[in-house]
């Protein structure tokens, strides 16, 4: 039994992908909403223990390198798990493990009953292409996992009951057919180079030919696509649709999940694969991402504020809180991408709990217009004081996680000094922002008279548990943030020594 | 098309040769250009060639949507279990070595059975697709 155990922790990093990878198409062919429902719980549920089971190993023994088909690496495809990559599946999978239960009510009540199999199946197909993104140490693999998360993406967003979440979802294709196709481009003009696709191993070959411009021309090419996934300003036109008309449960884990796992693409990208060096000092990449980040928050919040429909305006929010991750990459220290890896989590926390608080209110007003939602402080208590928290958390208030975020953000501004103290005013000014925009909410919800229907009653416990579950954790990890902030100073200091060591 | 003799003989010939032909390019694929990619997609274009000459109703009698759906999932099911059975022999995941005594037809073994997820799944997505399109609008009729 127990050398049965010790195989199976050595598959872990398979499994990871696996599991989720084969419950979906047993899910597409079950015709039981509800059995479907269940399989995608379980295999989420396994999933979260299998992502917590890797990153105590790699804390507590490094690297774990996976070979695919026995296939020694650089020739086979290697799963490579540090503790950057780690900490990303386990943002992906604790995000995945809340809103697979979220779901089964939520989906019966926004997607036509033949179709919920489907979303089963397509949610388990994007969980997985994430998982496989975080995990995999080759690069030509990171596009495939990055079509199989995209194409199961659209999909699922298509679900939306409004009509328009049709054109949101071509739209976004489109954009992210643009963006895989930069990618693969940037992936091909690098194999043309070193004649690999090993993570590990093209670090070791790309010093020897950075002069070259075919290198510079890679870099570009997947600097943009990998933007374009992640929405930084200006290339986030598609995601206020998608998020706004996709199904709730949809929204909440693409906002939580997604664009963190483009962020991570980026920072594996061009501080492991290229070397922080390169990028630093060669390619000015902070020099570029800073004005385009400080931008993204600015103006994002800006049009947040002036949104009515309340979905939406958490969508412009997620693309101003991505400019603050791209902000602490910007900073070029160990402080600035802490501030970065730990945002990834804090984030997923915050909008987490914010757009599963909306599923709540659509599932009982089926609307989520900030008048609709006048007077429903009293009518929704725990759904409203769901939002309030998130809300709170989002704005960066003490005992949240967005404090200790910005702590981290405002911290990297101050220890570069000179004219970066600006930035750090800028983080404060936007928080404000955001408690303007969030206050919105409260005020319609708080201070205006109920008009709805009168027997609008609380959302049903399956809803409530699952969103509390996310609140309870932006509490929590806004208090004891000692854990989460020391395996994100430990995966920066990871990422900024590059993949070698 | 239904009145034209010609073709309607001529669909019935070439099928049994088109789905063969299938066959050959996946079995065949280890070693010359082809695999289970191709060969899905031909074998679908055998029934979509038969959906045109004879219409799509005797066609679907023959192969129901239900059974294109899952195909679809079917094939994915063949090319994951085929990690998890060398898994299970104590190789890494897709170790084809697990799969015989001599690893050359271990290899061997292993691409075949995975190209053949690959062929089911690409056969029932194409087919399921087809069927959709050339179904749009009957249901309202």
């Amino acid at each position: 039994m127990g050398e049965g155990a010790g195989r199976v922790t050595a598959h872990l990093p398979i499994l990871q992908v696996v599991v989720p990878l084969l419950a979906a198409p047993i899910c597409a062919v079950l015709r039981h909403g509800r059995a479907a429902a269940w399989l995608a719980v379980l295999a989420s549920w396994s999933v979260l223990g299998i992502a917590l089971a890797l990153l105590g190993q790699v804390m507590a023994g490094g690297v774990i390198s996976y070979h695919i088909g026995d296939w020694v690496p650089p020739i086979g495809i290697e799963y490579r798990v540090d503790i950057v990559n780690a900490w990303v599946l386990v943002i992906v999978a604790s995000i995945g493990a809340v809103v697979a239960p979220y779901a089964i009510a939520s989906v019966e009540h926004e997607i036509a009953a033949r179709r919920i199999p489907l979303f089963y199946a397509a949610y388990l197909l994007s969980l997985s292409g994430l998982l496989g993104i975080a995990i995999t140490g080759d690069v030509f693999n990171v596009f495939v996992f990055l079509e199989i998360s995209s194409l199961s993406a659209y999909a699922l967003i298509s679900l939306g009951r409004p009509r328009r979440a049709l054109t949101a979802a071509y739209r976004y294709l489109i954009m992210g057919s643009v963006g895989a196709t930069f990618i693969v481009i940037g992936i091909g003009l690098l194999y043309v180079m070193t004649g690999s696709l090993n993570m590990a191993d093209l670090a070791e070959l790309l010093p020897g030919v950075w002069d070259s411009r075919t290198v510079k021309v890679a870099y570009g090419f997947l600097g943009v696509g990998i933007c374009l996934k992640l929405a930084l300003f200006p290339l986030h036109l598609w995601l206020p649709n998608a998020y706004a008309f996709a199904p709730s449960p949809v929204t909440a884990f693409m906002a939580s999940t997604a664009t963190k796992v483009a962020v991570y693409m980026l920072l594996r990208f061009f501080l492991s694969i290229f070397g922080a060096a390169f990028s630093f000092e060669v390619m000015a990449l902070d020099r570029i991402l800073l004005p385009l980040a400080l931008v993204a928050v600015f103006s994002m919040s800006l049009v947040a504020i002036f949104q009515v429909d309340v979905k939406r305006l958490l969508a412009y929010s997620s693309v101003a809180q991505i400019g603050y991750m791209i902000l602490g990459l910007s900073f070029a220290s160990v402080t600035g991408l802490t501030a970065t890896l730990l945002h990834l989590f804090n984030h997923a926390l915050m909008k987490g709990a914010l757009f599963m608080a909306l599923g709540c209110v659509v599932y009982r007003i089926g609307s989520v217009h900030i008048d609709a939602m006048a007077g429903l402080g009293k009518r929704m208590p725990w759904t409203m004081a769901a939002f309030v928290v998130g809300g709170l958390s989002l704005v960066g208030v003490p005992l949240t996680v967005g404090f200790i975020s910005k702590w981290y953000l405002i911290l990297g501004a101050l220890e570069k000094g000179g004219l970066w103290i600006a930035v750090a005013v800028l983080v404060l000014v936007t928080s404000v922002m955001a408690l303007v925009y969030v206050w919105r909410v409260v005020e319609s919800a708080y201070l205006r008279e109920f008009s709805g229907d009168e027997g609008t009653r609380e959302a049903p416990l399956s809803l409530l548990a699952p969103t509390w579950v996310l609140v309870a954790a932006n509490v929590y990890f806004g208090i004891d943030a000692v854990r989460t902030a020391g395996v994100a100073r430990q995966a920066a200091e990871v990422l900024m020594a590059g993949i070698g060591s | 098309m239904r009145e034209e003799i010609i073709v309607r003989v001529g669909a019935k010939i070439l099928t049994p040769f088109i789905i063969m032909f299938a066959l050959y390019v996946h079995f065949h694929g280890d070693y010359s250009p082809g695999g289970g990619f191709q060969a899905g997609v031909i074998l679908a274009a055998a029934f979509a060639l038969l959906a045109l000459v004879y219409g799509l109703g005797a066609v679907q009698r023959v192969l129901p949507p239900w059974f294109t759906r899952l195909c679809a999932a079917l094939g994915v099911v063949i090319y994951g279990g085929v990690g998890v059975v060398t898994m299970l022999l104590g190789h890494n995941y897709l170790g084809y070595n697990a799969l015989a005594h001599d690893p050359e037809h271990g290899q061997h073994y292993g691409i075949l059975l995975v190209e053949l997820g690959v062929l089911v799944t690409v056969f029932g997505v194409m087919a399921s697709v087809f069927y959709l399109f050339a179904g749009r609008g009957r249901r309202d009729s």
